[in-house]
């Protein structure tokens, strides 16, 4: 079923504003989405309504503030079909997801001589948690190789993993730059013959389309709430339960014990072991709130609209003379990095921006990426639910503009 | 229409002619001869890469500036611009631009007759994320004066 774009529209405050004299286009969603009211509601709900510390104190607000904390993480199980909801470990952001994994269990199992298996393509965040990890054990990393349409050499990744040793792969499931799709399952099927395991970066794909962590089979992954409507600060690391018990906290202290003593203490179960301190509450029962929200549009639907605004925006995007385009185009996630001929991409971000249009430039924290693009940034324009045709045309129409004003010929 | 009115940012105040035509047509692009002052520095948030090289004649005079980089039109007009200004100067006297430079893309009140047409730069310091693009070109010139200076008191 279609979405129906201009109902979603009215309930995002912050589109509903002039930038520099033109109605805001944002397309810089694959940084952070919008915030639906919804979502903001939940959070002015919670903090007029029944603030208070989760998981301890008899009065009711307490009980409320737990339900509602507790009934977030129910959500986002579901939402990614995981068995349970104690396998949903609320972190800051994706980073700090995939550094749980390098310091809870990499680090205690990397031994000198073996192997991470993992790619150019990926985000600065599952990236350098793996070399950190490597550096101090004497392990290697080895990256499996881009092919020029920017999806990864399935050939060389099969070799790379029968060369032996291979402990942990990781990889995204989603480009942040080339908007690849990568074969998850397929991927994950592969790593698990040689008895690796393996991490998904899934910050780029929960938000888009439907996800079943089951259907998957990997051992982590990990996501970001504010990239699907969620407020700042709210991500989470996904595993299978054995995974789980056997991983070390990466915080210790209140929260995360079942019990102290002067002696020692141990650990709570999954997944109050890894969520020590007090929570950031509200944010992630508006986290919640963010799933309700996709789940009443249903993820085949987001993916659907999403597909066809990428296909949309490839076509006319590739009218303009001078324009090179990243990565595969089908399949793809719902962003396309582009580069034009003679401008610098901080250039066109300003024309862009003067003209009202919101897109990333930069190296997209995927430095390893640019420079096996040979390029030293990239523009990226990334959709979301509440993108239309029509903003689309305003983005080809400023880089029109851009065009004109920098001197070349339109 | 012009882009004033379609823009209240104004671009044209950013993108002065002269940087434009700089940027397209960049003056002193190579390497000198005999550098006795040569500093690359690179920007990995934007990804601007300059190198600047200057040589010195017998008089103490630079004689010689060239500059190699790729980046934005901001960063590469300011690395041309900069290297036509410091021909025939003192280092005394580059620096003395070189500060006024810095004052001026700070955006501070001054009088920058004596930067000619790198006066067209001072629009940048009303766009902060881009004052680290006009002024890359800049450092290198202080970082390799500086590293300069070090080593002439050293030997």
């Amino acid at each position: 079923m279609a979405l129906d774009v201009a109902r979603i529209r009215q309930d995002f405050p912050i589109l509903h504003q002039e930038m520099n004299g033109h109605p805001l286009v944002y397309l810089d969603n694959a940084a952070t989405t919008q915030k639906p009211r919804q979502v903001i509601q939940a959070l002015v709900e919670y903090y007029e309504g029944y603030n208070a510390n989760v998981h301890r104190g008899i009065h009711t607000l307490a009980e409320r503030a737990t339900d509602a904390y507790e009934g977030a993480r129910a959500k986002i199980a579901r939402f990614i079909g995981s068995p349970s909801p104690n396998q949903v470990v609320f972190t800051r952001n994706g980073t700090e997801a995939l550094n749980m994994i390098a310091y809870g269990w990499l680090r205690q199992r990397l031994r000198p001589g073996d192997v991470i298996v993992t790619s150019g393509m990926e985000h600065h965040s599952n990236l350098i948690p793996w070399q950190q990890a490597a550096q101090a054990a004497g392990a290697q990393i080895k990256y499996i190789e881009l092919l020029p349409d920017g999806t990864l050499n399935q050939e060389h990744y099969d070799r790379l993993l029968a060369e032996g040793n291979v402990r942990f792969v990781a990889f995204s499931g989603a480009s942040n730059v080339l908007g690849t799709l990568n074969p998850i399952k397929e991927m994950v099927a592969k790593a698990h013959q040689v008895g690796a395991k393996v991490a998904v970066d899934a910050v780029q794909v929960v938000p888009h389309m439907p996800v079943n962590v089951v259907d998957w089979d990997a051992d982590w992954i990990a996501a970001a709430g504010h990239k699907m409507l969620a407020p700042t600060g709210t991500g989470f690391l996904w595993g299978k339960m054995e995974l789980l018990e056997e991983m070390e906290p990466t915080y210790f202290g209140g929260s995360m014990i079942s019990e102290a003593h002067l002696s020692g203490a141990k650990w709570a179960e999954c997944p109050a072991k890894f969520e020590a301190g007090t929570p950031n509450i509200a944010d992630f029962i508006a986290f919640g709130a963010a799933v309700d929200y996709l789940s009443s549009l249903g993820m085949e639907n987001v993916y659907a609209h999403e597909k066809a605004l990428t296909e949309y925006a490839w076509e006319r995007l590739s009218e303009i003379g001078g324009i090179r385009l990243f990565g595969p185009r089908q399949p793809r996630a719902g962003l396309i990095s582009f580069d034009v001929e003679g401008i610098h991409p901080h250039d066109l971000s300003a024309v862009l921006n003067a003209d009202g249009v919101a897109i990333r430039v930069g190296h997209h924290c995927a430095q390893p990426l640019m420079e096996i693009l040979d390029v030293p940034a990239t523009n990226r324009a990334s959709f979301y639910i509440y993108n239309t045709q029509a903003e689309i045309d305003r983005l080809v129409e400023s880089l029109l503009h851009a065009k004109e004003f920098f001197g070349y010929d339109v | 229409m012009t882009s004033e009115a379609r823009h209240p940012v104004n671009l044209s105040a950013l993108y002065q002619q002269v940087i434009l035509d700089h940027y397209k047509k960049p003056r002193n692009k190579g390497a000198v001869e005999r550098a006795v002052l040569k500093k690359h520095l690179h920007n990995p948030t934007c990804g601007d890469d300059v190198e600047v090289q200057v040589s010195l004649g017998e008089d103490g005079r630079i004689d010689d500036v060239k500059w190699n980089g790729r980046g934005c039109s901001i960063s590469m007009a300011s690395a041309s611009m900069m290297s036509v200004a410091l021909k025939g100067k003192t280092l005394a006297e580059a620096q003395e631009l070189m500060q006024s430079f810095y004052r001026m893309i700070q955006g501070e009140e001054g009088n920058y007759k004596a930067l000619g047409e790198i006066q067209a730069l001072s629009g940048v310091s009303k766009f902060p994320v881009r004052i680290k693009c006009a002024t890359l070109a800049w450092h290198c010139l202080e970082e390799g004066m500086k590293e300069y200076e070090g080593g002439d008191a050293n030997g």
